[in-house]
């Protein structure tokens, strides 16, 4: 019973590594550029959920401050793109990485500033509640973090591979200027996808708030979430989730069977190893390169 | 604007341009040598504090700017330089002129073997592998704490070196001079390197690894060259920044300084000295310059001065974005064109630096 608490409470932190995973993804497999402030993001509209619900602030209550914490993020991931990533139109990759990791700095900043540098928990009805099965004793939060990460995973796998919006955008990164001639609006297709990464951010931000405490830096979880997301396969969709399970399942083992300092080392170390010997992760979409 | 009428086939290569440039430089290390008669205590620390980024900042810039490869862990090396340099003075007891290039080398060491196994790696892949190393070495420093003193940290030794007492505190202006060496020497090893066929070699492969691979460049070999030599200098500036410190343990070293050093060389205007040094002003005044500012506000208002925390990395990232968006080529990018304006008046024009833009297109396949 112990290994299959472990499991779970594993699966459930996975599963949050997993939705920001989804994040750095979706903007990676629509437009190439790699999101280094998603962490940020997430954190962002945990905070906004926590401002809109708490009553120490709107106390709104908890299932209509969510959809708003939602499309306010998906208006943010629209408007930075249309205002700011817009004029890195035609720019290298790295340029983007170090102008989110610049923006990272800032939205912790801002985050700080408007809702303090203590730790808050955000009161949601799914936390702290417990759910019985036969013995097993499993919390609510943790089972809903699950169910929530595997539909929006497999939402968004089929809405790039069914939905005509979904096939615009894989042909936008796959050949820019050919989707250009193929009548697609490329730059809204940008705008778009950011505008939904930031909504998967906002989901992710409420699963973690009301898992445990979030604080401004917690968006340095991002970088756990991008280990995950090369572990999986980069531009891959399940290759994120799976990544995301996958280092979520290994800290707490890690720690448990070896020594407590190593749950810290293992991912990267899984990931180093991914690099080297996988380098586009265990879910590959790259055969090989082109010229 | 003046004409160099170039006479034999070193003109191409030599150090400096012409007579004056080279009497421009000369005049500005002449200007470093006295400054710690101009000086107070703090400011000669500020500046010292200054030429040890820059010192990395060079070491970065053979790697990013040079070779083309993007590496967010050089925290990593700085880290590796100031352990092996103080370890190699304290359990071994070797004298610091020993120890230092040692450190430099074990850091240099470190970066092939890092640079062997991700040979293969490209751009964003290779970044997030230095990232992973980057956390790791942080934590091993904290795993390994019979060796490392684990976060309690070390405490660096008063160098003595030919019978002097060098020590960050006691006799600042000397230790001012010993970096000041260190950076002129960086300066010098980086200037012949772009002189050098090895140099010439870094270009090809940054812009492109195929044509270079088809002019004969074994790319393997050559990025773990950049790789090596880029660590080495980062190397030798972490076993500075350690005696500029003083005490440091694992969180000196964490993973928002190679983040830090980055951004730094990007703001000071990548593929150049230059830009090593105009970014390492920007990461060692910018505290200073935020505080004053502060105090002045402060002022104005009559609220007193008051600590926002988090504000000095924000202002650091608005300056990035607006760099990123506005400015790409960074500071030293910037002073080019103008001068370039001065220089060709009247006939200068604005499309005159205009960067090629490229449509992506991916290497995935579904």
């Amino acid at each position: 019973m112990d290994v299959l608490q472990l499991v779970v409470s594993g699966l459930a932190n996975g599963c949050v590594y997993g939705l920001i995973a989804l994040g750095f993804v979706l903007i990676y497999k629509a437009t190439e550029a790699v999101n280094f402030a998603q962490g940020d993001f997430m954190m962002l509209g945990a905070f906004i959920t926590v401002g809109l619900t708490n009553q120490a602030w709107l106390g709104l209550p908890f299932w209509l401050s969510v959809p708003i914490a939602i499309f306010i993020m998906g208006v943010f991931g629209y408007l930075l793109d249309l205002i700011v990533l817009r004029r890195m139109f035609g720019q290298s990759q790295i340029a983007v990485v170090i102008l989110t990791i610049a923006l990272g700095f800032v939205l912790r900043f801002i985050a700080g500033a408007i809702w303090g540098h203590e730790t808050v928990s955000l009161e949601s009805p799914i936390a702290g509640k417990d759910l019985r099965f036969g013995g097993v004793v499993l919390g609510l939060d943790e089972v809903s973090v699950i169910v929530v990460t595997v539909l929006l995973t497999v939402m968004l796998y089929l809405y790039f591979n069914r939905t005509k919006l979904g096939i615009a955008m894989q042909a936008a990164s796959q050949n820019q200027l050919a989707a250009y001639y193929m009548g697609i609006p490329v730059k809204r297709v940008h705008s778009l996808i950011w505008a939904l990464a930031g909504a998967v951010a906002a989901i992710a931000g409420v699963l973690f708030a009301s898992k445990g405490a979030i604080d401004p830096s917690a968006g340095l979880l991002g970088i756990k979430a991008f280990a995950a997301a090369v572990i999986g396969g980069f531009g891959s969709l399940p290759g994120a989730l799976l990544g995301g399970i996958i280092v979520g399942l290994i800290e707490p083992f890690a720690s448990r069977y070896i020594a407590a300092g190593y749950s810290q080392i293992m991912p990267y170390l899984l990931l180093f190893l991914i690099l080297v010997f996988r380098p586009h992760g265990i879910l590959a979409q790259v055969h090989r390169k082109k010229v | 604007m003046r004409t160099v009428f170039k006479t034999s086939y070193d003109a191409d290569i030599n150090l400096f341009r012409h007579g004056a440039q080279a009497a421009w430089y000369l005049a500005l290390l002449a200007l470093a040598l006295v400054l710690p008669v101009l000086l107070d205590v703090f400011l000669l620390g500020e500046v010292t504090n200054m030429l040890i980024w820059a010192i990395a900042g060079m070491g970065l810039m053979v790697l990013v700017g040079q070779s083309g490869q993007a590496s967010l862990g050089h925290a990593a090396f700085l880290a590796i330089g100031c352990y092996a340099n103080v370890l190699l003075q304290e359990r071994l007891g070797l004298p610091f002129i020993v120890s230092f290039p040692l450190a430099g080398l074990i850091a240099g060491f470190a970066g092939v073997l890092l640079a062997i196994p991700t040979a293969r790696l490209h751009g964003i892949y290779l970044a997030i592998a230095t990232l992973a190393i980057a956390i790791l070495t942080d934590d091993i420093i904290v795993l390994a704490e019979p060796l490392t003193g684990g976060v309690t940290g070390l405490m660096t030794p008063t160098i003595s070196m030919f019978g002097l007492e060098i020590d960050r505190y006691v006799t600042p202006d000397r230790f001012y001079w010993l970096v000041l060496l260190v950076v002129v020497l960086t300066v010098l090893v980086y200037r012949n390197l772009l002189r050098a066929p090895l140099g010439r070699a870094f270009a090809a492969v940054r812009d492109s690894e195929v044509s270079a691979q088809a002019m004969g460049v074994n790319v393997a070999r050559t990025k773990a060259t950049a790789f090596g030599i880029s660590t080495a200098i980062t190397g030798l500036a972490g076993a500075l920044m350690g005696h500029f410190a003083g005490v440091f343990n694992n969180e000196t070293f964490s993973i928002i300084i190679s983040i830090q050093l980055l951004l730094m060389i990007v703001i000071g205007g990548l593929g150049s000295i230059h830009g090593a040094f105009f970014g390492a002003i920007v990461v060692a005044l910018l505290p200073q310059a935020i505080a004053l500012s502060r105090d002045f506000i402060g002022g104005l208002l009559g609220t007193g001065s008051m600590a926002i925390p988090g504000l000095e990395s924000a202002v650091f990232g608005v300056i990035l974005i607006l760099f990123i968006l506005f400015e790409p080529t960074g500071i030293y990018g910037r002073w080019v064109k103008i001068r370039t304006y001065f220089e060709l008046f009247p006939f200068y024009r604005r499309d005159m630096f205009r960067r090629q833009k490229s449509y992506l297109k991916t290497e995935r396949l579904r």
